[in-house]
Protein backbone atom coordinates (compact mmCIF):
# COMPACT_ATOMS: atom_id res chain seq x y z
CA UNK A 1 0.00 0.00 0.00
CA UNK A 2 1.66 2.87 -0.76
CA UNK A 3 1.23 6.42 0.48
CA UNK A 4 -1.13 9.05 -0.99
CA UNK A 5 0.24 12.30 -2.44
CA UNK A 6 -1.97 14.51 -0.13
CA UNK A 7 -3.67 12.77 3.19
CA UNK A 8 -6.00 14.50 5.39
CA UNK A 9 -6.88 12.77 8.45
CA UNK A 10 -10.02 14.12 10.50
CA UNK A 11 -9.23 17.66 10.06
CA UNK A 12 -10.20 20.04 12.06
CA UNK A 13 -10.55 23.78 12.29
CA UNK A 14 -12.13 26.20 14.83
CA UNK A 15 -12.67 29.89 14.54
CA UNK A 16 -12.85 32.14 17.65
CA UNK A 17 -14.05 35.61 17.79
CA UNK A 18 -14.76 37.62 20.53
CA UNK A 19 -15.22 34.40 22.81
CA UNK A 20 -17.55 32.53 20.85
CA UNK A 21 -16.00 29.50 18.79
CA UNK A 22 -17.11 28.62 15.17
CA UNK A 23 -16.59 25.69 13.34
CA UNK A 24 -15.17 26.19 10.13
CA UNK A 25 -13.90 23.04 9.29
CA UNK A 26 -14.29 19.24 10.74
CA UNK A 27 -14.18 15.50 9.75
CA UNK A 28 -11.98 16.61 6.43
CA UNK A 29 -10.51 12.69 6.05
CA UNK A 30 -9.55 12.27 1.79
CA UNK A 31 -6.45 11.05 0.09
CA UNK A 32 -5.52 12.82 -3.40
CA UNK A 33 -3.46 10.63 -5.68
CA UNK A 34 -0.84 12.81 -7.49
CA UNK A 35 -2.47 13.49 -11.08
CA UNK A 36 -6.33 13.72 -9.84
CA UNK A 37 -7.98 17.03 -9.94
CA UNK A 38 -10.51 16.87 -7.34
CA UNK A 39 -13.66 18.95 -6.58
CA UNK A 40 -14.36 20.50 -3.38
CA UNK A 41 -17.74 21.45 -3.30
CA UNK A 42 -20.49 22.88 -0.57
CA UNK A 43 -22.58 25.41 0.02
CA UNK A 44 -20.79 29.14 1.23
CA UNK A 45 -19.96 28.60 5.12
CA UNK A 46 -19.08 24.54 4.53
CA UNK A 47 -15.17 25.45 5.12
CA UNK A 48 -14.05 24.47 1.36
CA UNK A 49 -12.12 27.98 1.24
CA UNK A 50 -10.76 27.56 4.58
CA UNK A 51 -9.77 23.68 3.92
CA UNK A 52 -8.06 25.34 0.69
CA UNK A 53 -6.12 27.67 2.91
CA UNK A 54 -5.07 24.97 5.18
CA UNK A 55 -3.10 22.78 2.35
CA UNK A 56 -1.91 26.08 0.94
CA UNK A 57 -0.60 26.43 4.42
CA UNK A 58 -1.67 29.78 5.05
CA UNK A 59 -4.17 28.63 8.15
CA UNK A 60 -3.05 26.44 10.81
CA UNK A 61 -5.37 23.94 11.94
CA UNK A 62 -6.50 22.34 15.39
CA UNK A 63 -7.04 19.00 15.15
CA UNK A 64 -6.11 16.11 12.46
CA UNK A 65 -2.89 15.43 9.90
CA UNK A 66 -2.67 17.01 7.02
CA UNK A 67 0.33 15.94 4.85
CA UNK A 68 1.15 16.42 1.33
CA UNK A 69 3.98 14.81 -0.18
CA UNK A 70 5.85 11.49 0.76
CA UNK A 71 8.80 9.73 0.44
CA UNK A 72 8.64 8.65 -3.22
CA UNK A 73 6.22 12.36 -4.06
CA UNK A 74 9.06 14.83 -2.38
CA UNK A 75 6.88 17.94 -2.20
CA UNK A 76 8.41 22.00 -1.34
CA UNK A 77 5.24 24.14 0.71
CA UNK A 78 7.27 27.24 -0.74
CA UNK A 79 7.74 25.55 -4.30
CA UNK A 80 5.05 23.58 -5.01
CA UNK A 81 1.91 25.44 -4.28
CA UNK A 82 0.41 27.19 -7.61
CA UNK A 83 -2.63 29.26 -6.90
CA UNK A 84 -5.57 30.63 -8.63
CA UNK A 85 -8.37 32.71 -6.99
CA UNK A 86 -12.04 33.84 -7.82
CA UNK A 87 -10.59 37.23 -8.93
CA UNK A 88 -7.59 37.16 -11.69
CA UNK A 89 -5.59 39.38 -9.47
CA UNK A 90 -3.30 40.74 -12.23
CA UNK A 91 -0.92 43.36 -11.51
CA UNK A 92 -2.49 46.16 -13.93
CA UNK A 93 0.54 47.83 -14.11
CA UNK A 94 2.66 45.07 -15.55
CA UNK A 95 2.04 43.31 -19.08
CA UNK A 96 0.51 39.71 -19.59
CA UNK A 97 3.67 38.24 -19.79
CA UNK A 98 5.31 40.16 -16.76
CA UNK A 99 2.12 38.88 -14.82
CA UNK A 100 2.79 35.26 -15.42
CA UNK A 101 6.38 36.06 -14.52
CA UNK A 102 5.21 37.07 -10.72
CA UNK A 103 6.13 33.75 -9.10
CA UNK A 104 9.14 33.13 -10.80
CA UNK A 105 10.38 36.31 -9.99
CA UNK A 106 9.32 36.34 -5.55
CA UNK A 107 11.39 32.46 -6.24
CA UNK A 108 14.15 33.88 -7.72
CA UNK A 109 14.23 31.19 -10.68
CA UNK A 110 16.37 31.48 -13.81
CA UNK A 111 14.68 34.14 -15.55
CA UNK A 112 15.20 33.26 -19.00
CA UNK A 113 14.08 29.80 -18.73
CA UNK A 114 11.07 31.25 -16.98
CA UNK A 115 10.44 33.23 -19.24
CA UNK A 116 10.28 30.48 -21.93
CA UNK A 117 8.19 28.44 -20.03
CA UNK A 118 5.79 31.65 -19.00
CA UNK A 119 5.08 32.23 -23.12
CA UNK A 120 4.79 28.33 -23.60
CA UNK A 121 1.94 28.78 -20.87
CA UNK A 122 0.09 31.69 -22.50
CA UNK A 123 0.13 29.50 -25.46
CA UNK A 124 -0.98 26.70 -23.53
CA UNK A 125 -4.03 28.58 -21.70
CA UNK A 126 -4.93 30.33 -25.81
CA UNK A 127 -3.48 33.78 -24.54
CA UNK A 128 -0.89 33.71 -27.59
CA UNK A 129 -0.25 36.81 -28.93
CA UNK A 130 -2.01 38.60 -25.74
CA UNK A 131 1.84 38.25 -24.25
CA UNK A 132 2.73 42.02 -24.38
CA UNK A 133 -1.23 43.45 -23.34
CA UNK A 134 -2.02 45.07 -20.46
CA UNK A 135 -4.78 43.38 -17.74
CA UNK A 136 -7.38 46.06 -18.74
CA UNK A 137 -7.31 44.99 -22.00
CA UNK A 138 -8.39 41.16 -21.91
CA UNK A 139 -12.00 40.28 -21.00
CA UNK A 140 -12.74 38.93 -17.40
CA UNK A 141 -11.97 34.97 -19.21
CA UNK A 142 -8.99 36.00 -20.57
CA UNK A 143 -7.47 37.63 -17.18
CA UNK A 144 -8.71 34.01 -15.60
CA UNK A 145 -6.27 32.01 -17.97
CA UNK A 146 -3.44 34.25 -17.32
CA UNK A 147 -3.62 33.83 -13.80
CA UNK A 148 -3.77 30.07 -14.57
CA UNK A 149 -1.17 30.36 -16.43
CA UNK A 150 0.60 32.39 -13.47
CA UNK A 151 -0.07 29.42 -11.14
CA UNK A 152 1.74 26.99 -13.15
CA UNK A 153 4.73 29.46 -13.89
CA UNK A 154 7.07 27.65 -11.59
CA UNK A 155 6.00 23.99 -12.32
CA UNK A 156 4.14 23.71 -9.09
CA UNK A 157 3.04 19.72 -7.67
CA UNK A 158 -0.14 20.68 -7.03
CA UNK A 159 -2.49 23.83 -8.08
CA UNK A 160 -5.05 25.15 -5.58
CA UNK A 161 -8.26 27.14 -7.44
CA UNK A 162 -10.66 28.85 -4.97
CA UNK A 163 -13.74 28.86 -7.54
CA UNK A 164 -11.78 30.59 -10.16
CA UNK A 165 -15.00 30.62 -12.67
CA UNK A 166 -17.17 32.37 -9.60
CA UNK A 167 -17.11 35.35 -11.11
CA UNK A 168 -17.40 34.89 -14.92
CA UNK A 169 -20.49 34.72 -16.88
CA UNK A 170 -22.72 31.54 -17.31
CA UNK A 171 -21.63 30.70 -21.08
CA UNK A 172 -17.59 31.77 -20.48
CA UNK A 173 -17.70 29.32 -17.49
CA UNK A 174 -18.16 26.24 -19.33
CA UNK A 175 -15.68 27.20 -22.13
CA UNK A 176 -13.09 27.79 -19.34
CA UNK A 177 -14.36 24.17 -17.72
CA UNK A 178 -13.65 22.42 -20.98
CA UNK A 179 -9.94 24.52 -20.72
CA UNK A 180 -9.24 23.60 -17.37
CA UNK A 181 -9.70 19.97 -18.26
CA UNK A 182 -7.22 20.14 -21.33
CA UNK A 183 -4.99 22.15 -19.47
CA UNK A 184 -5.26 19.59 -16.59
CA UNK A 185 -4.27 16.67 -19.14
CA UNK A 186 -1.54 18.21 -20.75
CA UNK A 187 0.19 19.70 -17.39
CA UNK A 188 -0.53 16.82 -15.62
CA UNK A 189 -1.04 18.70 -12.51
CA UNK A 190 -2.49 17.68 -8.89
CA UNK A 191 -5.63 20.10 -9.18
CA UNK A 192 -7.51 20.98 -5.94
CA UNK A 193 -11.00 22.61 -7.16
CA UNK A 194 -13.36 24.60 -4.82
CA UNK A 195 -16.21 25.31 -5.95
CA UNK A 196 -19.83 25.96 -5.03
CA UNK A 197 -21.25 24.19 -8.87
CA UNK A 198 -22.36 20.92 -8.38
CA UNK A 199 -22.74 20.20 -12.32
CA UNK A 200 -19.02 21.97 -12.24
CA UNK A 201 -17.90 19.54 -9.50
CA UNK A 202 -18.64 16.41 -11.56
CA UNK A 203 -17.87 17.93 -14.56
CA UNK A 204 -13.90 18.54 -13.42
CA UNK A 205 -13.57 16.03 -10.78
CA UNK A 206 -12.13 12.68 -11.31
CA UNK A 207 -13.10 12.83 -7.34
CA UNK A 208 -15.54 14.98 -5.14
CA UNK A 209 -15.20 15.79 -1.85
CA UNK A 210 -18.55 17.09 -0.31
CA UNK A 211 -18.72 19.53 2.37
CA UNK A 212 -21.76 20.48 4.23
CA UNK A 213 -22.64 23.71 6.39
CA UNK A 214 -23.94 24.37 10.09
CA UNK A 215 -21.84 22.69 11.68
CA UNK A 216 -19.45 22.48 8.55
CA UNK A 217 -18.08 19.03 8.00
CA UNK A 218 -16.70 16.92 5.30
CA UNK A 219 -19.84 14.74 4.17
CA UNK A 220 -19.02 12.71 1.68
CA UNK A 221 -15.82 11.47 -0.69
CA UNK A 222 -16.12 9.38 -4.12
CA UNK A 223 -14.40 8.67 -7.41
CA UNK A 224 -15.84 9.95 -10.41
CA UNK A 225 -15.84 6.93 -12.68
CA UNK A 226 -16.64 9.00 -16.23
CA UNK A 227 -13.21 8.89 -18.81
CA UNK A 228 -11.99 11.99 -19.51
CA UNK A 229 -11.50 13.40 -22.30
CA UNK A 230 -15.36 14.82 -21.45
CA UNK A 231 -16.93 16.93 -23.68
CA UNK A 232 -20.33 18.54 -22.57
CA UNK A 233 -22.64 16.22 -23.50
CA UNK A 234 -21.70 13.58 -20.58
CA UNK A 235 -23.67 16.03 -18.11
CA UNK A 236 -26.91 14.22 -20.07
CA UNK A 237 -25.78 10.98 -19.23
CA UNK A 238 -27.65 8.79 -16.25
CA UNK A 239 -24.33 8.25 -14.51
CA UNK A 240 -23.98 12.23 -14.34
CA UNK A 241 -27.19 12.75 -13.03
CA UNK A 242 -26.55 9.42 -10.20
CA UNK A 243 -23.58 11.60 -8.95
CA UNK A 244 -25.08 15.04 -8.98
CA UNK A 245 -28.53 13.97 -7.26
CA UNK A 246 -26.00 12.31 -4.64
CA UNK A 247 -24.64 15.59 -4.02
CA UNK A 248 -27.60 17.74 -3.96
CA UNK A 249 -29.20 14.57 -1.50
CA UNK A 250 -26.70 15.58 0.87
CA UNK A 251 -26.60 18.98 0.81
CA UNK A 252 -30.41 18.73 1.19
CA UNK A 253 -32.05 19.86 -1.72
CA UNK A 254 -33.77 16.93 -3.18
CA UNK B 1 -8.77 55.96 -36.37
CA UNK B 2 -12.39 57.84 -34.88
CA UNK B 3 -10.76 57.29 -31.25
CA UNK B 4 -7.63 60.47 -32.60
CA UNK B 5 -10.23 62.09 -34.18
CA UNK B 6 -12.24 62.49 -31.01
CA UNK B 7 -9.40 63.43 -29.25
CA UNK B 8 -8.65 66.24 -31.46
CA UNK B 9 -11.92 67.66 -31.49
CA UNK B 10 -11.74 67.34 -27.77
CA UNK B 11 -8.68 69.49 -27.95
CA UNK B 12 -10.03 71.98 -29.84
CA UNK B 13 -13.47 72.41 -28.08
CA UNK B 14 -11.17 72.83 -25.09
CA UNK B 15 -8.98 75.84 -26.81
CA UNK B 16 -12.52 77.00 -28.25
CA UNK B 17 -13.92 77.73 -24.70
CA UNK B 18 -10.51 79.47 -23.66
CA UNK B 19 -10.62 81.68 -26.79
CA UNK B 20 -14.45 82.62 -26.09
CA UNK B 21 -13.67 83.92 -22.21
CA UNK B 22 -10.56 85.74 -23.58
CA UNK B 23 -12.96 87.51 -26.39
CA UNK B 24 -16.09 87.41 -23.75
CA UNK B 25 -13.78 89.80 -21.52
CA UNK B 26 -12.79 91.59 -23.92
CA UNK B 27 -15.91 92.83 -25.35
CA UNK B 28 -17.35 93.32 -21.75
CA UNK B 29 -14.87 95.71 -21.13
CA UNK B 30 -14.99 97.87 -24.15
CA UNK B 31 -18.44 97.91 -25.28
CA UNK B 32 -19.49 97.94 -21.18
CA UNK B 33 -16.97 100.68 -21.02
CA UNK B 34 -15.95 99.57 -18.05
CA UNK B 35 -13.25 101.74 -16.42
CA UNK B 36 -9.31 100.60 -16.94
CA UNK B 37 -9.09 100.81 -12.56
CA UNK B 38 -12.39 98.53 -12.41
CA UNK B 39 -11.18 95.71 -15.37
CA UNK B 40 -8.56 96.19 -17.83
CA UNK B 41 -8.65 94.69 -21.26
CA UNK B 42 -7.11 91.67 -22.31
CA UNK B 43 -4.90 94.14 -24.20
CA UNK B 44 -3.99 96.69 -21.39
CA UNK B 45 -3.30 92.95 -19.49
CA UNK B 46 -0.67 92.25 -21.34
CA UNK B 47 0.51 95.65 -21.74
CA UNK B 48 1.48 95.53 -18.11
CA UNK B 49 4.35 93.16 -18.40
CA UNK B 50 6.18 96.06 -20.65
CA UNK B 51 6.16 98.44 -17.16
CA UNK B 52 10.13 97.60 -15.98
CA UNK B 53 9.84 99.04 -12.45
CA UNK B 54 7.31 95.60 -11.66
CA UNK B 55 10.75 93.43 -12.88
CA UNK B 56 8.26 90.49 -13.98
CA UNK B 57 11.14 87.84 -14.43
CA UNK B 58 12.55 88.18 -10.67
CA UNK B 59 8.85 87.92 -9.12
CA UNK B 60 8.02 84.91 -10.71
CA UNK B 61 10.97 83.01 -10.21
CA UNK B 62 11.09 84.17 -6.79
CA UNK B 63 7.28 82.36 -6.60
CA UNK B 64 8.35 79.74 -8.87
CA UNK B 65 11.08 78.41 -6.45
CA UNK B 66 8.52 78.86 -3.77
CA UNK B 67 5.77 76.85 -5.46
CA UNK B 68 7.86 74.17 -6.66
CA UNK B 69 10.49 74.15 -3.67
CA UNK B 70 7.26 73.59 -1.39
CA UNK B 71 5.35 70.73 -3.55
CA UNK B 72 9.04 69.01 -3.95
CA UNK B 73 9.73 68.91 -0.48
CA UNK B 74 6.32 67.85 0.67
CA UNK B 75 6.26 65.04 -2.27
CA UNK B 76 10.03 64.00 -0.75
CA UNK B 77 8.98 64.03 2.78
CA UNK B 78 5.56 63.06 2.09
CA UNK B 79 5.97 60.01 0.74
CA UNK B 80 9.27 59.10 3.01
CA UNK B 81 6.29 59.84 6.02
CA UNK B 82 4.08 57.27 4.74
CA UNK B 83 6.96 54.40 3.86
CA UNK B 84 7.85 54.67 7.37
CA UNK B 85 3.92 54.24 8.19
CA UNK B 86 3.54 51.26 5.95
CA UNK B 87 7.01 50.10 7.58
CA UNK B 88 6.29 50.46 11.24
CA UNK B 89 2.83 50.00 12.12
CA UNK B 90 2.92 51.64 15.79
CA UNK B 91 4.70 54.53 14.28
CA UNK B 92 1.99 55.26 12.23
CA UNK B 93 -0.49 54.50 15.20
CA UNK B 94 1.35 56.90 17.44
CA UNK B 95 2.08 59.91 14.40
CA UNK B 96 -0.82 59.38 11.59
CA UNK B 97 -3.68 60.86 14.62
CA UNK B 98 -1.09 63.68 15.47
CA UNK B 99 -0.73 64.38 11.88
CA UNK B 100 -4.41 64.46 11.41
CA UNK B 101 -4.55 66.93 14.09
CA UNK B 102 -1.67 69.20 13.13
CA UNK B 103 -4.00 69.53 10.12
CA UNK B 104 -6.33 71.11 11.83
CA UNK B 105 -4.51 74.12 12.09
CA UNK B 106 -4.85 76.18 8.90
CA UNK B 107 -1.68 76.87 7.30
CA UNK B 108 -2.63 80.37 6.53
CA UNK B 109 -2.81 80.99 10.42
CA UNK B 110 0.56 80.15 10.66
CA UNK B 111 1.82 82.39 8.33
CA UNK B 112 3.07 85.17 11.03
CA UNK B 113 4.54 82.47 12.94
CA UNK B 114 6.54 81.63 10.24
CA UNK B 115 7.92 85.32 9.46
CA UNK B 116 8.71 85.71 12.96
CA UNK B 117 10.87 82.45 13.07
CA UNK B 118 12.08 82.34 9.09
CA UNK B 119 11.93 86.44 8.73
CA UNK B 120 10.92 87.93 5.29
CA UNK B 121 11.59 86.18 2.56
CA UNK B 122 10.89 82.81 0.47
CA UNK B 123 12.04 80.29 3.04
CA UNK B 124 8.87 80.92 5.11
CA UNK B 125 6.47 81.30 2.02
CA UNK B 126 8.37 77.24 0.65
CA UNK B 127 7.57 76.19 4.17
CA UNK B 128 3.81 77.77 3.96
CA UNK B 129 3.40 75.66 0.25
CA UNK B 130 5.13 72.66 2.10
CA UNK B 131 2.52 72.96 4.65
CA UNK B 132 -0.78 72.32 2.67
CA UNK B 133 1.10 70.11 0.35
CA UNK B 134 2.55 67.73 2.54
CA UNK B 135 -0.59 66.01 3.92
CA UNK B 136 -2.40 65.11 1.04
CA UNK B 137 0.67 63.33 -0.25
CA UNK B 138 0.93 61.80 3.09
CA UNK B 139 -2.83 60.50 3.32
CA UNK B 140 -2.75 59.55 -0.13
CA UNK B 141 0.60 57.67 -0.13
CA UNK B 142 -0.22 55.76 3.20
CA UNK B 143 -3.81 55.04 1.85
CA UNK B 144 -2.34 53.25 -1.39
CA UNK B 145 0.54 51.38 0.41
CA UNK B 146 -2.42 49.62 2.73
CA UNK B 147 -4.24 48.86 -0.27
CA UNK B 148 -3.16 45.57 -1.31
CA UNK B 149 -5.28 42.63 -2.16
CA UNK B 150 -5.16 40.05 0.72
CA UNK B 151 -5.71 37.33 -1.88
CA UNK B 152 -2.68 38.77 -3.45
CA UNK B 153 -1.01 38.68 -0.28
CA UNK B 154 -1.84 35.12 0.40
CA UNK B 155 0.03 34.48 -3.29
CA UNK B 156 3.27 35.38 -1.93
CA UNK B 157 3.04 34.17 1.04
CA UNK B 158 2.53 30.66 -0.58
CA UNK B 159 5.89 31.40 -2.79
CA UNK B 160 7.38 32.39 1.17
CA UNK B 161 8.35 36.08 -0.55
CA UNK B 162 9.63 37.96 1.52
CA UNK B 163 8.55 41.63 2.72
CA UNK B 164 10.99 43.75 0.47
CA UNK B 165 9.46 41.37 -2.41
CA UNK B 166 5.98 42.38 -1.22
CA UNK B 167 6.52 45.64 -1.22
CA UNK B 168 9.00 46.45 -3.94
CA UNK B 169 6.78 44.20 -6.39
CA UNK B 170 3.31 44.86 -5.23
CA UNK B 171 3.15 47.68 -2.84
CA UNK B 172 4.54 50.09 -4.30
CA UNK B 173 3.99 50.15 -7.64
CA UNK B 174 0.09 49.42 -6.43
CA UNK B 175 0.81 52.59 -4.19
CA UNK B 176 2.11 54.66 -7.14
CA UNK B 177 -1.54 56.07 -8.86
CA UNK B 178 -2.37 56.88 -5.32
CA UNK B 179 0.75 58.92 -4.81
CA UNK B 180 0.03 60.65 -8.11
CA UNK B 181 -3.67 61.78 -6.96
CA UNK B 182 -2.02 63.10 -3.94
CA UNK B 183 0.72 65.01 -5.69
CA UNK B 184 -1.73 66.05 -8.09
CA UNK B 185 -4.30 67.72 -4.87
CA UNK B 186 -0.83 69.23 -3.79
CA UNK B 187 -0.06 70.78 -7.02
CA UNK B 188 -2.89 73.27 -7.12
CA UNK B 189 -2.23 74.00 -3.36
CA UNK B 190 1.06 74.42 -3.79
CA UNK B 191 0.47 78.15 -5.23
CA UNK B 192 -2.16 79.21 -3.04
CA UNK B 193 0.49 78.33 0.25
CA UNK B 194 3.37 80.27 -1.67
CA UNK B 195 1.19 83.23 -2.37
CA UNK B 196 -1.00 83.46 1.03
CA UNK B 197 3.04 83.67 2.06
CA UNK B 198 3.64 86.51 -0.17
CA UNK B 199 0.81 88.22 1.25
CA UNK B 200 1.34 88.20 4.58
CA UNK B 201 4.94 89.69 3.79
CA UNK B 202 7.56 89.54 1.33
CA UNK B 203 10.15 91.49 -0.43
CA UNK B 204 9.61 89.45 -3.87
CA UNK B 205 7.55 87.11 -5.59
CA UNK B 206 4.20 87.90 -7.28
CA UNK B 207 1.61 87.64 -4.11
CA UNK B 208 4.18 90.69 -3.29
CA UNK B 209 3.74 92.43 -6.17
CA UNK B 210 0.16 92.61 -5.63
CA UNK B 211 0.51 94.30 -3.10
CA UNK B 212 2.27 96.65 -4.16
CA UNK B 213 0.14 97.37 -7.47
CA UNK B 214 -2.76 97.13 -5.81
CA UNK B 215 -1.89 100.76 -3.70
CA UNK B 216 -1.46 102.30 -7.16
CA UNK B 217 -4.67 101.29 -8.79
CA UNK B 218 -3.01 99.02 -11.29
CA UNK B 219 -5.40 96.39 -12.12
CA UNK B 220 -3.82 95.37 -15.29
CA UNK B 221 -0.59 95.04 -13.38
CA UNK B 222 -2.24 92.62 -10.85
CA UNK B 223 -4.63 90.62 -13.23
CA UNK B 224 -1.68 89.93 -15.03
CA UNK B 225 0.16 88.80 -11.68
CA UNK B 226 -3.38 86.54 -11.35
CA UNK B 227 -2.73 84.83 -14.75
CA UNK B 228 0.87 84.33 -13.96
CA UNK B 229 0.12 82.59 -11.01
CA UNK B 230 -2.59 80.51 -12.08
CA UNK B 231 0.01 79.70 -15.42
CA UNK B 232 2.77 78.71 -12.56
CA UNK B 233 0.26 76.27 -11.17
CA UNK B 234 -0.72 74.86 -14.45
CA UNK B 235 2.65 74.19 -15.46
CA UNK B 236 3.25 71.87 -11.60
CA UNK B 237 -0.39 70.12 -12.63
CA UNK B 238 1.40 69.28 -16.14
CA UNK B 239 4.62 68.08 -14.65
CA UNK B 240 2.69 66.19 -12.90
CA UNK B 241 0.44 64.98 -15.02
CA UNK B 242 3.36 64.03 -17.63
CA UNK B 243 4.81 62.17 -15.15
CA UNK B 244 1.50 60.00 -13.62
CA UNK B 245 1.34 59.30 -18.21
CA UNK B 246 4.48 57.93 -18.19
CA UNK B 247 4.53 56.25 -14.70
CA UNK B 248 1.37 54.83 -14.38
CA UNK B 249 -0.75 52.47 -16.87
CA UNK B 250 -4.37 53.77 -17.92
CA UNK B 251 -6.71 51.37 -16.09
CA UNK B 252 -4.76 52.36 -12.54
CA UNK B 253 -4.59 55.82 -12.83
CA UNK B 254 -7.16 57.47 -10.03
CA UNK B 255 -9.34 60.42 -11.41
Amino acid sequence: MTEAFIHLDNVKKVYRTRGKEFLAVSQATFDVEQGELVSLVGPSGCGKTTLLKILAGLHGFDGGVVRIGSGKQPFNPARDIGMVFQQPLLLKWRRIIDNVMLPAEILGLPQAAARARAYELLDLVGLKGHEDKYPYELSGGMQQRASIARALVHDPKLILMDEPFGALDALTREKMNLELLQIWAKAKKTIIFVTHGITEAVFLGTRVVVLTAGPAKMADNFEVDIPMPRTLDVRNTEKFGEYTRRIYRLLGME
Amino acid sequence: MSGSNEQVQRYALAVLSHLILVAAWHFFVVYGKIPKIVMPSPYDTIHALLVPNYRWLENIAATSIEVFGGFLLAAVFGILTALMFSWFRYLEMFAMPLLVSLNMIPKVALGPLMIVWLRYGIWPNTLMAFAICFFPIVLTTARGLREVEPDLLDLVRTLRGSRWQLFVKIQLPGALPYIFSGMKVAAILAVAGAIVGEFLGSERGLGYLMLQVQVTLDTAAMFMAVILITLIGGVLYGIVLGLERYFVVKDARIQ
